[in-house]
């Protein structure tokens, strides 16, 4: 059993009652609640009403709102060690629990690297004291992130690391891929992969195109991306790795993942909530904030993930949580740093794919929580009997303007900076213990 | 010209790029630099126009050409003219940028002429500080006012810019001459071709409106203009281009090339040339070349620029950022 920064268990039972319940592989809202004790979910259902529950227990009316299961995000980075003026774990985990995400995976670019087992202790033990929700690191694949030397994946899975992954950089070399594959394939660990070939991609800063040419800045092509995900997918064939294409943003890469799929071969994917709902054109006049790794695409590109996303063909939504301060944002376009903010805007943003029509809630959850959890293999990702009660409470139609100032991250690098969104998390718990609460 | 728009007014605060101008903007533009190229050749060259008026040309860029020409329009005009040429070394380019901006900006100047190595300097500069900001080349972006003098060298030569041919040749990715003399011509209903090897001219220019050629022979054929571009040196490394003498020999203009245009066709360039890479010296100084014309147009319409964003002096009240 894998270690997990469990926060302390409340011993007093816990009631949502008047629920709309989101249940893993239900298709349609159901009425009921849900019964909390220990931090573990001890009922679910039309049974849990409020005469039915043990007297002493805490009783909370949700007036019909939607209770889903946490949020699980496989990519995020939580500033520690070595980047706490972009982020803390305090603080990252304060932006998840508000935006009701109730697991982290840290990306393990910090300063250090996560490429050793203290280091993984280190994050472990500062989330277990500083951290809202639960944090779990990812390892280097490689050591120090060199694209060159496999590290240490056994003592790193036994320290608590969940996957390994060398995080916003891909391995360049198919030889060191292929090892470092072959090698984790023996702990049955996950390797995740960031999906540009950096040669091909040379000094592009945004995607290929008519626009980039408007713009005058260097593009990158799409082909930088298949490229790579098309050289993966053959080593997986190779060596039988559990893989995991960390943000696909192609069209293209959509039909990479199901020739590999129908093919059998043990591959999943994920797309950042950036990809599904913004494309290219958001850039306008030069918005750094707008400059993300993979770059945003074409709104055909866009299309094609969110219908790949709607038929399960893409498994998981990250945020791609990526803080940068004002100092390595307020710069022309080129020399700005990637990244955009989004633990706290995920799930509201996701929630627009839902209001359009293209995704139904329930493909939305699970790919933000169950889905997750299945290719982890962690427990909690679920609103069932057994599973640790990490639960969220939203009203998918409640609408909001996104102000930069009330979010909780260190750094303010949000796209989504005054954008209308629905879906506001009223209500946070992570095993059995309430870590939010909307005013 | 005979029928200027003296009742009509440049609607902007600030000229970051040809993007975002009317055919009307443009024409306005053009006709004050009529007027300013006959105060350029009286023997009294000055106004008064800005009078009192701090004009500051910030380069981050080395140019001699431009910056002079910005410098004699603003004194031309009686403005006040600092030069800050920022030459830096480190990767950072942008902290300088902003530091600068921020700085410059406190002490009051009216008028910030920039140019910068990297695409959207303008526009991020124009966000930070107070007053006017004219762009004078912002990496492979934009580069308006030299659009507009090479749209005044062809109006005064051809009579007209409708329905003309231009041609333009050579390194078309990273040129931001091309990108704003594109945008411009097209407005007033020329004709555009770009001409290039794929290396420097990717097909995706075609959905900017303009005819994509690969070789001189069809590209030249029946033009009006031929606008040849500078090559970086540097475009030798890295694949582009796999020699000088090859370039030379496919897109270099020669007299043989030239002779696939209209006879009369006008022969520009930026500059500075490099003769012997992108053009013979033979034409470079031939009669149909107008190359030293277009300098001398440089400074007319950078004073008609000057002219029109100082309408807008002190900047009070404007909200449009373009």
């Amino acid at each position: 059993m894998m270690k997990l920064s469990t926060p302390a268990i409340a011993h007093q039972p816990m009631a949502l009652v008047n629920c709309r319940l989101a249940q893993t592989g239900v298709e349609k809202l159901q009425p009921g609640g849900v019964l909390v004790v220990d931090g573990v979910i001890r009922d679910v259902g039309q049974a849990v009403v409020p005469e039915s529950l043990p007297p002493h227990a805490r009783v909370i009316d949700c007036g019909g709102d939607v209770v889903a299961a946490g949020l699980i995000d496989l990519c995020a980075f939580v500033g520690e060690p070595g980047g706490e003026h972009r982020e803390t774990i305090a603080s990252a985990t304060a932006a998840a629990a508000a935006g009701g995400v109730t697991t982290i995976i840290a990306r393990p670019d910090t300063n250090p690297p996560i490429d050793e087992p203290a280091v993984v202790d280190f994050l472990l033990r500062r989330a277990r004291d500083t951290g809202r929700v639960r944090v779990v690191p990812a390892a280097a694949l490689t050591k120090g992130l060199n694209g060159a030397d496999t590290a240490e994946v056994g003592l790193l899975l036994e320290a608590g690391a969940i996957a390994f992954t060398d995080g916003p950089r891909s391995v360049a070399n198919a030889r060191v891929m292929r090892r470092a594959m072959a090698y984790a394939r023996d702990f049955n660990a996950l390797v995740i992969h960031h999906l540009e070939d950096p040669d091909l991609a040379g000094e592009g800063v945004m995607n290929e195109g008519e626009l980039a040419l408007r713009l005058g800045l260097p593009g990158i092509p799409r082909e930088a991306e298949t490229i790579m995900l098309d050289r993966d997918i053959r080593l997986v064939a190779l060596t039988g790795t559990r893989y995991h294409a960390a943000i696909v943003s192609t069209a293209a890469s959509v039909e990479v993942i199901r020739k590999a799929k129908s093919a059998g071969l043990p591959v999943t994917c994920g797309t950042s909530i950036n990809h599904l709902t913004l494309n290219e054109n958001d850039i306008g006049d030069y918005r750094t904030f707008l400059k993300v790794a993979p770059p945003l695409r074409h709104e055909d590109d866009r299309l094609a993930l969110v219908a790949a996303l709607a038929e399960g063909l893409i498994d998981i939504i990250v945020s791609d949580h990526n803080p940068q301060d004002v100092e390595t944002k307020r710069l022309p376009f080129a020399e700005a740093e990637n990244g955009a903010i989004g633990l706290e805007t995920m799930l509201a943003a996701g929630l627009r794919l839902v209001h359009s029509g293209d995704v139904t809630l329930s493909r939305l959850l699970s790919a933000m929580s169950s889905r997750p959890a299945e290719i982890l293999g962690l427990p909690q990702g679920r609103l069932e009997v057994g599973a640790p009660a990490d639960i969220i409470r939203f009203d998918p139609d409640e609408p909001f303007v996104v102000d930069p100032a009330s979010l909780h991250s260190r750094s303010k690098n949000t796209p989504f900076d005054e954008a209308r969104l629905q879906g506001r998390v009223k209500l946070t718990i992570v095993g059995g213990e309430i870590v939010w609460e909307a005013a | 010209m005979s029928d200027p728009h003296p009742i009509l007014r440049f609607r902007h605060r600030h000229l970051l790029g040809i993007e975002g101008l009317s055919a009307q903007d443009i024409l306005i533009l053009l006709d004050m630099a009529e007027d300013a190229v006959a105060i350029s050749r009286q023997i009294e060259k000055k106004r008064a126009t800005l009078r009192g008026r701090t004009l500051i040309n910030l380069f981050f860029e080395a140019s001699t050409r431009t910056q002079s020409s910005f410098e004699l329009a603003g004194k031309r005009l009686g403005a006040d003219v600092m030069n800050m040429s920022v030459q830096t070394s480190s990767v950072k380019k942008g902290e300088t940028l902003i530091d600068t901006a921020m700085t410059l900006n406190a002490m009051r100047p009216d008028l910030i002429v920039v140019r910068h190595a990297q695409a959207g300097a303008a526009h991020l500069l124009a966000h930070k500080v107070d007053c006017s900001v004219i762009n004078a080349g912002d990496g492979a972006h934009e580069h308006p006012t030299q659009a507009l003098l090479d749209a005044l060298t062809i109006r005064r030569n051809k009579g007209r810019i409708e329905g003309l041919i231009v041609a333009i040749c050579g390194d078309i990715l990273h040129s931001r001459v091309a990108r704003s003399n594109i945008l411009l011509l097209s407005r007033l209903g020329a004709r555009l071709r770009v001409v290039g090897p794929s290396t420097l001219l990717p097909s995706a220019f075609e959905r900017l409106g303009v005819e994509v050629f690969r070789d001189m022979k069809n590209g030249l054929a029946d033009a009006d203009i031929v606008m040849m571009l500078r090559l970086q040196k540097e475009r030798m490394n890295g694949g582009f281009v796999p020699s000088s003498r090859e370039y030379f020999r496919f897109f270099g203009l020669d007299s043989e090339k030239l002779s696939y245009a209209k006879k009369d066709a006008l022969v520009m360039h930026p500059g500075p040339m490099n003769r012997g890479i992108e053009i013979a010296s033979l034409v470079a100084d031939s009669p149909q070349s107008v190359v030293r014309e277009q300098v001398e147009m440089g400074v007319a319409v950078r004073m008609a620029v000057l002219e029109a964003l100082a309408e807008h002096l002190p900047n009070a009240n404007h909200d449009d950022h373009v």
